[in-house]
């Protein structure tokens, strides 16, 4: 009888689910909670140990090249005569002009989204479709910078047709990171422009894009940090060429830092890697001003509500 | 409704304020045409879509107009580049989900253990010391990733196992698997960081302790968004492509050996990408077919993930 009800009691146990078996040995338990607690430390603790090994690693293989020749000469077949200067000229030029680009059509269609677009069927399209390329991979966006833009209108390897692919690359960012910073505006703020008797448009103009406007320009910051690194798609269109003049207009062929970095990378000679890791840091340093920059501003010009 | 109060405030002004109403005009003209114009800028990234998918059917239906099926499914070789041309596109697939799947090995343990620590047990003064150093690695170009495998991770597997080749899957894999870490461990936070705070607080009345929450209640809860988090990181994964590109070589071939040099789809569009490969060429029409199998398996892995979290969001909001 006695063993009848033990058996019970041990089966009733073993249909219950794993966590709610009582453990009494908290010291125990306490101690393997601790273990795993630093386990997971640790495992943070190797990603950013990986990214100081890397940087001062990239640091140390750069440092005999990063001398002023490195920005006024242009790429050469002898790693001392070799510099970045059409890289850098590429770089800025594609910068510029894809942000004049991306920014009225990124920070337009946030607008759109977030203040004006009634709650249907294509604007839920819509937004679906920009989630959705914000996962495209970059690379893809360059077969379509190559069947659109080099071949379709007929622009070849130009600048311009990098300017173009770079604003589809980076356009989904802008869209996303201009919502969320129109979001973050306070509905009142609305509601008092609309009740002075501003229009929809007016409401946006003069209040709420005035309010939103440190956190759009972060977003435009990140997005242009980000298409200043990004390889794949310019490969894609035809942009690793050897290029020894300066970029004169839109029209004219041209390479972009990472793509030199690349091409260096891409050498046998242990001269070129070194060599690739001084343009790794110019890049790191754009990069890293930049995002400086992006913080910068967000502290000055973001509002607490 | 806001032009329709215009509308009434206009039938209801007194002469004096007649010329309000030539305003009134101009402003809701105004009005119509900037809607109308941010309408169309958010038709662009649609337009993007639709251009991604002609583009890329317009190339590969002209690729299968001279390569069948049969041969793109079947055959177990890739190459194209070669006297005797071969198109089976697996050797390349392979290459990919190879690197694809290390680089996830690296980044799943790391990510959702980093997921926990941040969510669950680090104070907020250490989450905000630790938090800018994932965003710093997140934010580094993948041509630095390569650069790295290929001078630092590949002598570093070469000293462990010599047999290692120059190129390899590996070095490859654990380079992206760091790139990736940030994405997957800031996506699961965001997961952790949903469940509500009920839940937490029912199981340390229990007697749970710190670790035993997290992982017992909190990670199961958020399961979901984690599961959403990692489909993300793998498509990212399988659509890198500079690490690749530099360091695991340009041999597409069946193999599951990491220590072997391999060829990724992205690779291939590099490599024939830097050739100048003319308009119309079944060269330049395979990087498309290509693109086009990258394009639908990582929108497959998006909708998929999309559905996950769409499925997390209904469970507790």
């Amino acid at each position: 009888m006695t063993k009848g009800i033990q058996q019970t009691t041990s089966s009733e146990r073993r249909a219950l689910p794993e966590p709610f078996i009582f453990e009494p040995n908290l010291d125990r338990r306490k101690v393997i909670a601790r273990i795993w607690e630093s386990v997971a430390l640790i495992a943070i603790l190797l990603g950013i140990g990986m990214l100081l090994t890397l940087l001062v690693r990239v640091f140390l293989d750069g440092l005999p090249y990063l001398r002023p020749q490195l920005f006024t000469e242009f790429p050469s077949r002898f790693p001392d005569k070799a510099g970045l200067r059409s890289a850098l000229q590429g770089s800025i030029w594609l910068m510029v002009l894809t942000a004049l680009i991306s920014f009225p059509l990124g920070v337009g269609a946030g607008i759109y989204l977030e203040e004006f677009a009634p709650k249907n069927v294509v604007t839920r399209f819509i937004e679906i479709n920009v989630a959705n390329l914000a996962g495209v991979p970059s690379i893809i966006y360059g077969l379509l910078g190559l069947g659109l833009f080099v071949r379709g209108l007929g622009l070849g390897r130009s600048l311009i047709a990098g300017v173009l692919t770079m604003t589809l690359v980076i356009l989904p960012v802008i869209i996303v990171s201009t919502r969320e910073a129109l979001r973050a505006v306070p509905t009142s703020i609305r509601e008092a422009a609309l009740a002075l008797g501003a229009s929809r448009w007016e409401m946006v103009r003069d209040h709420v894009l005035v309010y939103s406007m440190g956190g759009i320009l972060t977003g435009m910051i990140l997005a242009l940090s980000r298409g200043i690194g990004e390889t794949a798609p310019l490969i894609t269109i035809g942009a690793l060429t050897y290029i020894a003049f300066d970029l004169r207009g839109p029209l004219d062929i041209f390479t972009v830092l990472p793509i030199q970095i690349f091409n260096w990378v891409s050498m046998p000679q242990e001269a070129f890697h070194r060599l690739a890791a001084s343009g790794i840091i110019v890049l790191l340093a754009v990069l890293l001003s930049m995002n400086a920059l992006a913080i910068w501003l967000r502290n000055r010009l973001q509002k607490r509500w | 409704m806001v032009t329709s109060s215009y509308e009434k405030l206009r039938y209801r002004t007194p002469s004096a304020l007649a010329s309000s109403t030539s305003l009134t005009r101009r402003r809701r003209a105004e009005e119509q045409i900037v809607k109308a114009v941010l309408f169309v800028f958010a038709l662009v990234s649609v337009l993007t879509t639709l251009g991604i998918i002609f583009v890329l059917f317009q190339e590969t239906a002209l690729f299968f107009r001279r390569v069948s099926f049969a041969q793109f499914f079947l055959d177990t070789r890739w190459t194209p580049l070669f006297v005797s041309k071969r198109f089976g596109i697996w050797p390349l697939v392979n290459g990919t989900v190879l690197v694809a799947a290390g680089a996830m090995i690296v980044a799943l343990p790391l990510g959702l253990l980093a997921a926990i620590f941040m969510s669950e047990v680090a104070s907020e003064r250490v989450r905000r010391v630790l938090k800018p150093f994932l965003e710093i690695l997140a934010g580094i170009p993948t041509v630095v990733y390569g650069y790295f495998a290929l001078t630092f991770i590949t002598p570093l597997l070469r000293s462990i196992f010599p047999q290692t080749q120059v190129f390899n899957a590996a070095s490859a894999a654990i380079a992206m698997g760091f790139m990736i870490l940030p994405t997957v461990a800031s996506l699961s936070e965001d997961a952790l960081y949903a469940v509500p705070r009920s839940l937490r607080e029912a199981a340390y009345a229990l007697g749970a302790t710190r670790w035993e929450v997290a992982t017992q209640v909190v990670v199961p809860a958020a399961f979901s968004g984690i599961a959403a988090a990692f489909i993300l990181a793998a498509s990212r994964a399988i659509g890198e492509t500079m690490i690749v590109a530099i360091a695991a070589g340009q041999q597409p071939k069946l193999t599951l050996n990491p220590l072997e040099s391999i060829e990724t789809m992205t690779a291939y569009i590099v490599q024939v990408s830097l050739g100048d490969t003319p308009h119309g060429t079944l060269e330049y029409q395979t990087i498309f077919a290509v693109g086009m199998m990258l394009f639908l398996m990582t929108l497959g892995m998006n909708i998929a993930s999309y559905l996950l979290t769409r499925r997390f969001r209904e469970v507790y909001e």
